[in-house]
């Protein structure tokens, strides 16, 4: 299952050329462009871990790819993704997310109902135990 | 890549080109003009930026023509005394490079030893990559070269810094021009004892020093930019100043002209606010006479070699 987070993610996988006009037009926004890792790509968890400090002194996109393929060397087996965050007034938000990395075999999620009084139901999304685990 | 058209998506199979027209579109011929205008001397130097100029016009045509070329190794090292002019030219060179599309977006970033080299383990590379990054498309200047290596301290974390340089300048030369720069001698024995550097880099341009009448015409640069004129007396004495200034040591050439005039012009106000019931007119505010230069301590035996202004 092909997880879908953030932009350009019912896409096919970008490529290099095409991750670096997307950051170059981050920085272009004077954007600062982050690049996050994690293991655990729960929807509800924002909290990724960052590669480094946020890049936003750059003028071209060949220093973040420069982090990028280091980021890719050490984590290529967990999710990594790109932000841009935009520090102007009014914003103060990251303004675009992306996936770079995908681990070769996808995290799975399940939909868990729980019933509770007056027939009410609650929804959780879970992870599924890795498929060799379950084998 | 966003908005920099790169030479190398253009199609092959041109057959003529007018090449006056090219370089005018790259904005060469505007650059090298304000360089030959703007510039005293450096005969040399402009041979040497004139040529790479050149060639990277030529190369650029011929990838449009469709034939055979390598993209060409653009670091540099720039070595001459101070004040000669190396930084100047730097920031010319990496007009003329955007101009061509062979750097993407045509800042330089100045470094020295303090901004590449960290204080403890752990701390240099990633310094180094800050650097890195922030040059990255343009121009990375490094000034005063030579301070990376220190022969004498062999865990010296310098030698860490140089091997990122290094690596970097050989794995992304379409990313990023280095440029070196430092006086002579130094940087001679700085590439003998990193022989890395010197085969990575494909221009040496050396900046001589300025003769006698050179640093005249710039003092009077720098004295029109500000909005002075020397007074024909006072002129002679710039002249002999000159003369006696180049002896004296921690002589750097065009900076000592520019710390010369600034104290000129203290000296000048001075002058003129010593004498408050006076009427100035114009020509009393714009112009230096000689008393100002002739009170100069270089007059009285270079006592400005020993203060703290060099």
């Amino acid at each position: 299952m092909k997880l879908t987070q953030g932009c350009f993610s019912f896409l096919p996988e970008l490529t290099d050329d095409q991750i670096t006009k997307q950051v170059q037009y981050c920085l272009a926004n004077g954007w600062a462009v982050n690049i996050e890792f994690t293991d655990d790509p729960h929807p509800r968890n924002t909290y990724w871990e960052m590669w480094g400090l946020p890049m936003f002194d750059l003028q071209d996109a060949a220093g973040v790819m420069m982090e990028l393929a280091e980021c890719r060397r050490v984590y290529g087996d967990r999710y990594i993704r790109v932000s841009g965050f935009d520090s102007s007034h009014g914003w103060e938000s990251v303004r675009i997310s992306f996936i770079v990395n995908r681990p070769p075999q996808e995290a799975e999620f399940e939909l868990v109902r729980q019933e509770v009084g007056g027939r009410a139901i609650r929804y959780t999304t879970v992870r599924k135990p890795a498929a060799h685990a379950a084998q | 890549m966003l908005d920099v058209p790169h030479p190398t998506t253009d199609e092959p199979g041109e057959t003529s080109f007018d090449l006056r027209k090219e370089a005018e579109a790259a904005g060469i011929t505007d650059t090298l003009q304000q360089l030959d205008q703007e510039l005293i001397g450096l005969k040399p130097v402009k041979n040497g930026v004139r040529q790479i100029a050149s060639l990277l016009l030529i190369e650029r045509i011929r990838q449009r023509a469709g034939l055979a070329s390598a993209p060409p190794t653009l670091h540099m090292s720039f070595t001459g005394n101070p004040g000669t002019g190396k930084t100047t030219v730097a920031l010319r060179m990496a007009k003329i490079l955007h101009g061509l599309g062979f750097v993407r977006r045509g800042q330089v970033i100045s470094v020295t030893r303090d901004d590449l080299v960290g204080q403890y383990i752990g701390h240099t590379a990633p310094k180094t990559k800050e650097i890195l990054k922030k040059a990255m498309g343009g121009v990375l200047f490094i000034d005063e070269a030579y301070y990376l290596h220190r022969p004498d301290n062999e865990r010296d974390y310098g030698q860490e810094s140089i091997e990122i340089l290094l690596q970097v300048m050989e794995n992304q030369r379409e990313d990023l021009v280095v440029i070196l720069a430092g006086y002579g001698e130094r940087m001679t024995s700085f590439f003998a004892s990193n022989p890395g550097f010197r085969s990575r880099i494909a221009h040496h341009i050396e900046f001589p020093d300025y003769a006698e009448a050179e640093l005249l015409v710039i003092a009077e640069l720098m004295l029109k930019e500000r909005g002075y004129r020397f007074s024909a007396a006072a002129r002679e004495a710039f002249e002999k100043y000159i003369e006696l200034r180049r002896s004296q040591p921690f002589f750097s050439n065009a900076r000592s002209i520019r710390n010369a005039v600034d104290r000129i012009r203290l000296r000048q106000a001075d002058r003129l606010v010593s004498d408050l019931d006076r009427m100035l007119d114009v020509a009393d505010l714009e112009t230096i006479d000689p008393a100002d230069v002739l009170a100069s301590r270089v007059f009285s035996g270079g006592a400005d070699a020993r203060s703290a202004n060099p």
